[in-house]
């Protein structure tokens, strides 16, 4: 029996749903306190003071570690692969994917057989695979190397190399999220419509380069930004490969800022000081994460 | 160029086979690059999956060959599979992926249900909350997280491999933007039919979003699957080990340079999901689409 609207039952009605409102997001509200905020609070305490794990008393120290850190040659190497790691993956990763996004969009049969291909990356757990490529990558036992020999270009230490060292893993992180971003950029290619093509066609721009300046470049703008930004972050986190197959080594010339925090905190338990590493990290991608986040809030639509 | 441009489709008028030619010739250019990639992209599999069945003394031959001369698969898989416990890896995978995604589900599902339909007190700070959790990377709060865990003395326990992860902020917001276009009609209807608020939630709204809790559940589990960063910090016994770090413990075991077996490990590690992934491509894809993050 359906009863109408009184103004008795209105009242009800609200009070019901700030009850069922409150209580619903009650256990999400603590949750994200504990794990999240209250941890970043922390954070920021911990960057100014000298505790130790387990100490009883600790002091205020203000900014030392962050000019410590500041001074620090390990710090500053660390900063320095990091960019460059993020200058390699985000041109590279993001350009590649859009060109297989484009050659893939076009075909008809073999579409799903490079898509599986070209995502496969995204799936496998990094770790299984970093150790193969470190394999592929030895230097004298290696598949690789022993082509390059059979081609005439010599052994080439990929990962024993200094200067090699990031490049080479800025590949392996490319090779990681190409299917990834393609899936995206396929998805904005097919948002956009036909008639557009036909259209450029009509005015002249029928070979493919000008088709892809008239029309898809700009088309595709926002679905670009979004996977510029996703892959700078993604970028900007590397840890996995390091872990497994450098160490940061050779000589530091793969330190990266996300394995300082790791051997700093967890290794070395310098916990006020990894806490101030933390926020520089933090502070590196937040302008990326808000760019994703305001992005994110205006393209989800259903 | 202009010119050239405008006499295009008059020449293809005219001699159709030569606009055949070129448009063959594109293609094979097209196919050309793309095998290129994949080759690339297959190499680590490739070698992964013919490494796990060669001997060890076939695996870095001078003349490298695809296929083994002799078959050592069983002894491969046999040895990764009696020197460190994969299966066990597998399984915690399996403990933590679930226990993390149920918890997620159970907790972000009424949130983002209240945040968008309900009103009451508190709601525009608890969504400025969510987008301020967005912005923050998992990696920020650990070292916090940890100092807590050990205090509490529960580091090394499956509760804290997934206890930093029962809050995502991201699936809150993802069932909010989907929960957003339910017809209200339907809901005013089902409270007017005496309806609580509980059973809306799961009954009525929760089975229309599947498309969103699908693709959050794919994304919740490749990432929860393969992270390495958080149980490297929390974990130190084997025994509790996910597939990544689990990995990470054979590699630089002693077996570790018995390649053949490492690489048998590997197929095993890595196989679950690619597996999945191969069954339901169009999910993972649809899913990935959707989500967009990692």
């Amino acid at each position: 029996m359906r009863t109408l609207a009184t103004p008795l039952n209105a009242k009800r009605q609200k009070w019901v749903e700030s009850l069922a409102g409150v209580g619903f997001s009650t256990p999400a509200f603590i949750l994200l306190l504990l794990t999240n905020l209250a941890p970043l609070v922390a954070l920021a305490l911990l960057s100014v003071t000298n505790y130790e794990l387990g100490a009883i008393d600790f002091s205020f120290i203000g900014l030392k570690n962050l000019n410590t850190a500041m001074s620090d040659p390990v710090i500053r190497r660390s900063l320095t692969n990091t960019f460059l790691y993020v200058a390699i993956v985000v041109p590279g990763g993001v350009l590649l994917s859009l060109l297989v996004a484009i050659l893939v969009h076009r075909r008809t049969r073999t579409r799903g057989f490079y898509e599986v291909i070209y995502f496969l990356p995204v799936t496998s757990t990094l770790i299984a695979m970093a150790t193969m490529w470190q394999f592929l990558l030895h230097p004298n036992l290696g598949p690789i190397n022993a082509f390059l020999k059979y081609a005439g270009v010599g052994e080439v230490a990929f990962l024993s190399d200094p200067r090699l060292v990031i490049p080479t893993l800025a590949a392996i992180g490319i090779w990681q999220l190409i299917g990834f971003n393609m899936v995206l950029f396929l998805a904005g290619l097919s948002a956009i419509p036909r008639e557009l093509y036909e259209a450029a066609d009509v005015d002249g721009a029928s070979n493919p380069i000008d088709r892809f300046f008239r029309v898809t470049w700009p088309l595709l703008g926002p679905t670009t930004m979004f996977v510029i930004v996703t892959t700078f972050i993604t970028a900007f986190k590397v840890f996995d490969t390091i872990a497994v197959m450098t160490r940061g080594g050779p000589m530091g010339s793969s330190e990266v800022l996300l394995y300082a925090v790791y051997l700093e905190g967890f290794q070395y338990f310098h916990l006020s000081y990894a806490a101030t590493l933390t926020l520089i990290f933090l502070a590196f991608t937040l302008a990326f994460s808000i760019a994703q986040t305001f992005i994110l809030d205006r393209r989800v639509h259903y | 160029m202009s010119q050239l441009d405008q006499i295009a489709p008059v020449v293809r008028t005219i001699t159709p086979l030569s606009f055949r030619l070129r448009r063959l010739t594109s293609l094979a250019l097209v196919h050309t690059v793309l095998m290129a990639g994949a080759v690339f992209m297959l190499l680590p599999f490739v070698f992964m999956v013919v490494s796990s069945i060669k001997p060890p003394g076939e695996i870095f031959e001078a003349t490298f060959r695809l296929w083994p001369r002799n078959f050592y698969g069983l002894q491969n898989f046999e040895s990764a599979l009696t020197t460190a416990p994969l299966l066990r890896f597998l399984l915690n995978g399996l403990i933590v992926c679930g226990g993390i995604l149920v918890v997620q589900l159970l907790v972000a599902i009424p949130c983002a249900y209240a945040l968008a339909k309900l009103q009451f007190p508190g709601r525009p700070l608890l969504f400025a909350l969510v987008l301020l959790g967005l912005c923050i990377p998992v990696q920020v709060p650990s070292l916090p997280l940890y100092i807590a865990f050990a205090q509490l003395g529960i580091l090394n326990t499956y509760l804290s491999l997934m206890l930093p992860f029962f809050l995502s902020v991201f699936a809150i917001f993802l069932f909010r933007q989907f929960f957003k276009s339910y017809p209200d009609e339907i809901i005013h209807a089902a409270r007017l039919d005496g309806v609580s608020e509980f059973e809306i939630v799961w009954r009525i709204v929760v089975p229309s979003a599947w498309p969103a809790i699908a693709a959050f559940s794919i994304f919740s589990i490749v990432a929860h699957w393969n992270d390495l960063y958080w149980p490297l910090i929390v974990v130190s016994d084997t025994k509790l080990a996910t597939p990544p770090l689990g990995m990470m413990y054979f590699a630089d075991s002693e077996i570790g340079s018995n390649y053949g077996a490492l690489s048998a490990g590997a197929v095993i590690i890595t196989a679950p999901l690619v597996i999945a992934f191969l069954i339901a491509r169009r999910r993972f894809i649809a899913g990935i689409t959707m989500t967009g993050i990692k």
